[in-house]
């Protein structure tokens, strides 16, 4: 096993310890960061994004249905406009596609102007559209719409790129990263922290709990209870091959319900196009399981949305896990006798809002916090472009051949992914830097390739050992 | 090795036995060939497949496939075409002009004519939609032979295969190779899709068979430790450390796609006629990107043939891309290759195939009238073929196939 830097780190007193490496944890790291504190990121699993932030929908959303007047709202705003500001700075893509809300039925139409002034209020811009208008934006729809709505700043982005961008600006400016550090505990004396991890202790003036789908576990350690209740909902998707996504110019939305945003059709970052997700209520914080029926029934909603799609091939399926809560709102909760806050139930738009929390959390924690100094002249770093937006390595002189022919991933790029101060400590980790092993032939030409080139560098080897 | 070619009369994408084949005959013609294969080696699928039998038809023996791969590959050379490995075909434009990419980046490259030979994949996991955990340990029969056969690398012990064509026993014998006994092997339809004596393989290696069974669920968190099948008897977990999903190949369309050339839905491959010539006819395409999948032998005459003909259009011999005959597959026909026929030579066949067992007439009409016949009692993925020389010289317009179902 690699050596960590938190035992180099253990014995030293850090301003602010983040419970929890997901989107939001990352936003974090790098806010408190560029703030001036001293910032330690603990981790649990044996990579990043090993939580909720590792399967999403991608969309970077402006709020336009977000209840008027809340929390979310506004860290969805902040969030959104503040990804906006920096994104070409750290080399993230953002594709502006915009949102189409489409209203099939009679029922459906009936509820566009509500939620036109609900996005109005929430200060987002939409243009109401006719069938007609609706047809001529997006002639791959089935037949049957009524009418619709575009909200212009919808947008899609990296889920990956961007939270790994935020960490390492974090960690370039000073920031320490613990991976497979999970928190077990911890005691509130002296005005400080004292946290347990299965690597040692460590000290902190501030905790910050953003465990996701774990938030209320560790609130119950650290505090002894819990302002909230993790409820998992899961959300399964399906993925189509790359000729698909000139079907869909803009994200495809349903009229929202009260449970749900319903089953999006959308491209993404990679050139692909999505469709799903579901919302299913589980016990289960670790799972999400795939259901072949489910998806054989996304397959045939997204049919009915895109008819076009039946003669497309499926490439990749997954789940994800909504931290969901018994409320629909953030429960974001300060303990101020305690220098503690839960940043918890960041439900299903934490990818847009991160930046935006992370503001928030940071004017929260001003008070107990000491003299910190914002950063002079950060360190801006990029990260490498996995999008179609930009150019990629594979076009690029000296990239030593192509490994995973499928999504064009070069052998250069997945050297880089597996070095460096985030370097991808698993399979999973390391498809997410690169995009390998995840296109159509799904490890056909590449398997066996990778597992030379990964052999001893990762917690789990792809080829396990046999005795 | 020099540089990248900027131009060959023929640039071959693809260096499997398809495409070294027709860059053998197109040097005969003394014609500039490069062949352009991503793999770090050319050979094409055979390199995995580490049994027999590969190369009766073109060499008079009985050969493992690496051993064939590698003949194939010295035979090209020797012949004089330009093989280069590593390097990546990106996209097709007309002209006929490529764009590639390898260690010095994207470029492209023009030719005279290009020939398409990018083989087949099978279809993934999720291309299956199948339900359960993400674990380590789920492979297609191509990947468990990439690491088995080039790497040494055994990834399970207790396997569950799915699938019963061809390839599905491949993976038998890979298996077998590497000294892991599948614990068994599930086929969804009621019979197996491949013929007697493949089909005899599991019992002969003791290796359970469940027909009418398929994975409802795959079970485990790091690595495969179960798979949910439903079959005749109802739902149970069969305990096993991985999975190898077997078949149900597509051609490797992926550049096609996105092109200007026209796609078959039945085949999944380019539309083609009788000498391989895609609707843009400065591009032909030969072997397994034609339908899913056939022998190497037969893809290597397939190439062989798409390389003459390249040779002869370039001389001027072959007849002119149209008008055509356009071949229309009827209710309960799978695919037909080629999708229409040009004016000039009837050698050759129809390759038909079926989208469930049929049994009864397989019959091509002209215009109402019946043309050829024949007997078929078969099954989905396995070769039926109908003469050209069928079809009436100087015939436009459709032709149909059509089964008569017995009774
Ligand atoms: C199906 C679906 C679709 C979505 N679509 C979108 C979208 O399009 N746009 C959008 O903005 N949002 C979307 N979201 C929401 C977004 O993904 C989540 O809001 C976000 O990922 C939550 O991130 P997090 O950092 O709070 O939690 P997590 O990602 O779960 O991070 C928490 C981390 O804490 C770690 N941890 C837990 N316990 C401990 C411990 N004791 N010690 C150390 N570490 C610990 C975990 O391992 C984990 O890595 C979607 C979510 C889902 C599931
Ligand atoms: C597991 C398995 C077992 C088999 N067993 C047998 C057997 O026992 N006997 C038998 O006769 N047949 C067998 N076959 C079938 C036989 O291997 C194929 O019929 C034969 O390889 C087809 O040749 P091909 O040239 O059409 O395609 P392939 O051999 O698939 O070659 C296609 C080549 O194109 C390359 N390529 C694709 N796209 C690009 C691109 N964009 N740029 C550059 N290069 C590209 C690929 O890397 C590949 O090397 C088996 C097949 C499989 C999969």
């Amino acid at each position: 096993m690699a050596p960590t830097i938190c035992v180099e780190a253990s014995g030293r007193a850090f301003d602010v310890a983040i419970i929890g490496a997901g989107v939001v944890g990352c936003a974090l790291a790098r806010r408190f960061t560029l703030d001036g504190a001293r910032v330690v990121i603990l981790e649990k699993a044996a990579d990043v994004l090993d939580g909720a932030s590792k399967a999403n929908s991608a969309i970077l959303h402006t709020g336009f249905d977000a209840p008027v007047g809340t929390l979310e709202a506004d860290c969805i705003a902040a969030g959104h406009a503040e990804y906006r500001e920096i994104h070409a700075r750290l080399g993230l893509p953002l594709i502006e596609t915009g949102a189409l809300v489409i209203a099939w039925t009679e029922a459906e139409e009936a509820r566009l102007p509500a939620l036109m002034e609900a996005a109005r209020q929430n200060g987002v811009p939409v243009a109401p559209l006719t069938a007609a208008e609706t047809y001529a934006l997006e002639p791959a729809l089935g037949p049957g719409v009524r009418a619709s709505f575009r909200v212009a700043a919808e947008s899609i982005i990296d889920p990956w790129s961007a939270p790994h961008a935020y960490l390492l600006q974090a960690f370039l400016n000073g920031a320490t990263l613990c991976r497979a550090t999970e928190v077990t505990g911890g005691t509130y004396e002296d005005g400080g922290w004292t946290l347990a991890t299965r690597r040692g202790d460590l000290r902190a003036s501030v905790v910050i709990n953003a465990a996701g789908l774990y938030g209320d576990l560790v609130d119950r350690q650290l505090l002894g209870e819990a302002s909230f209740q993790i409820r998992p909902r899961k959300g399964q998707f399906v993925v189509y091959d790359k000729p698909a996504a000139s079907l869909a110019a803009h994200i495809l939305l349903p009229v929202p319900t009260e449970t749900t945003k319903g089953v999006v059709v959308c491209q993404t970052a990679w050139g692909n196009l999505l469709v799903g997700p579901t919302a299913e209520e589980q016990d289960d914080r670790a799972n999400a399981p795939l259901d072949g029926a489910v998806l054989h029934g996304l397959r045939q909603k997204a049919e009915t949305i895109l008819p076009a799609l039946a003669g497309h091939e499926v490439n990749a399926v997954y789940a994800g896990l909504r931290p969901a809560t018994e409320e629909k709102n953030y429960r974001i909760n300060r303990v101020a006798d305690r220098a503690y806050v839960s940043v918890g139930g960041i439900r299903s738009t934490g990818l847009s809002a991160a930046l935006g929390l992370a503001q928030h959390v940071a004017e929260l924690v001003r008070p107990f916090a000491p003299q910190m100094v914002p950063l002079a002249d950060p360190v801006w770093p990029t990260v490498p472009n996995i999008s179609e937006s930009a150019p990629r390595d594979y076009e690029a002189p000296g990239n030593c051949g192509i490994v995973c022919h499928c999504e064009l991933v070069t052998r250069r790029e997945v050297e880089a992914a597996l070095s460096g101060p985030l370097a991808a400590q698993s399979v999973a980790g390391l498809k997410r830097r690169t995009r390998v092993l995840m296109g159509r032939c799904q490890g056909f030409y590449c398997s066996a390739e990778l597992a030379r080139i990964t052999e001893g560098r990762l917690s789990e080897p792809m080829v396990p050992p046999h005795g | 090795m020099g540089k990248l070619p900027d131009h060959a009369d023929l640039v071959i994408v693809g260096g499997g036995p398809a495409g070294l084949a027709a860059a053998i005959e197109a040097r005969k013609a003394g014609l500039s060939v490069a062949v352009l294969e991503r793999e770090p080696t050319a050979g094409g699928i055979p390199r995995h497949c580490n049994h027999p039998p590969y190369g009766v038809r073109e060499f008079g023996r009985l050969m493992k496939g690496p051993t064939y791969a590698r003949r194939l590959v010295a035979e090209a050379a020797a012949a004089g075409a330009d093989i280069r490995t590593g390097v990546t075909v990106l996209a097709l434009h007309s002209g006929p002009r490529l764009t590639v990419t390898d260690n010095c980046g994207a470029r492209d490259i023009t030719a005279r004519r290009v020939l398409l030979a990018t083989g087949v994949r099978e279809t993934s996991r999720a291309g299956r939609l199948l339900g359960g955990t993400k674990p380590g340990g789920i492979l297609n029969t191509g990947a468990l032979q990439g690491l088995v056969t080039l790497d040494g690398l055994v990834p399970f012990q207790r396997p569950v295969i799915l699938g019963t064509e061809l390839v599905s026993f491949s993976a038998i014998l890979t298996l077998r190779h590497a000294g892991v006994r599948p614990v068994a092997m599930l086929e969804p339809a009621s019979t197996p899709t491949a013929r007697w004596p493949s089909a005899m393989l599991p019992r002969l290696l003791r290796i359970p068979l469940h027909l009418g069974t398929d994975i409802v669920a795959i079970e485990g968190e790091q690595r495969v430790t179960g798979v949910r099948v439903r079959g005749p008897g109802g739902e149970r977990t069969i305990p096993a450390d991985g999975v190898v999903l077997t078949g149900r190949f597509r051609p490797e369309t992926a550049l096609m796609k996105p092109s200007h050339l026209a796609l078959d839905a039945g085949s999944g491959g380019p539309v083609v006629d009788q000498y391989g010539r895609c609707s843009d006819p400065d591009y032909f395409a030969a072997g397994n990107v034609l339908r899913p999948v056939e022998t190497a032998g037969w893809s290597f005459r397939e190439g062989a043939a798409a390389g003459r003909a390249v040779a002869a259009d370039l001389a001027g011999d072959l007849p002119a891309a149209a008008p055509f005959l356009t071949i229309a597959a009827g209710e309960g026909i799978k695919l037909a290759v080629p999708q229409r026929i040009a004016p000039g030579a009837r050698g050759g066949a129809l390759q038909v195939r079926v989208d469930r067992p049929l049994r009864g007439r397989l019959v091509l009409s002209l215009a109402g009238k019946a043309v050829a016949s024949q007997r078929i009692d078969t099954r989905p993925e396995r070769r039926l073929s109908v003469p050209l020389s069928a079809i009436p010289q100087g015939a436009t317009g459709t032709a149909t196939l059509t089964v008569e179902e017995a009774a």
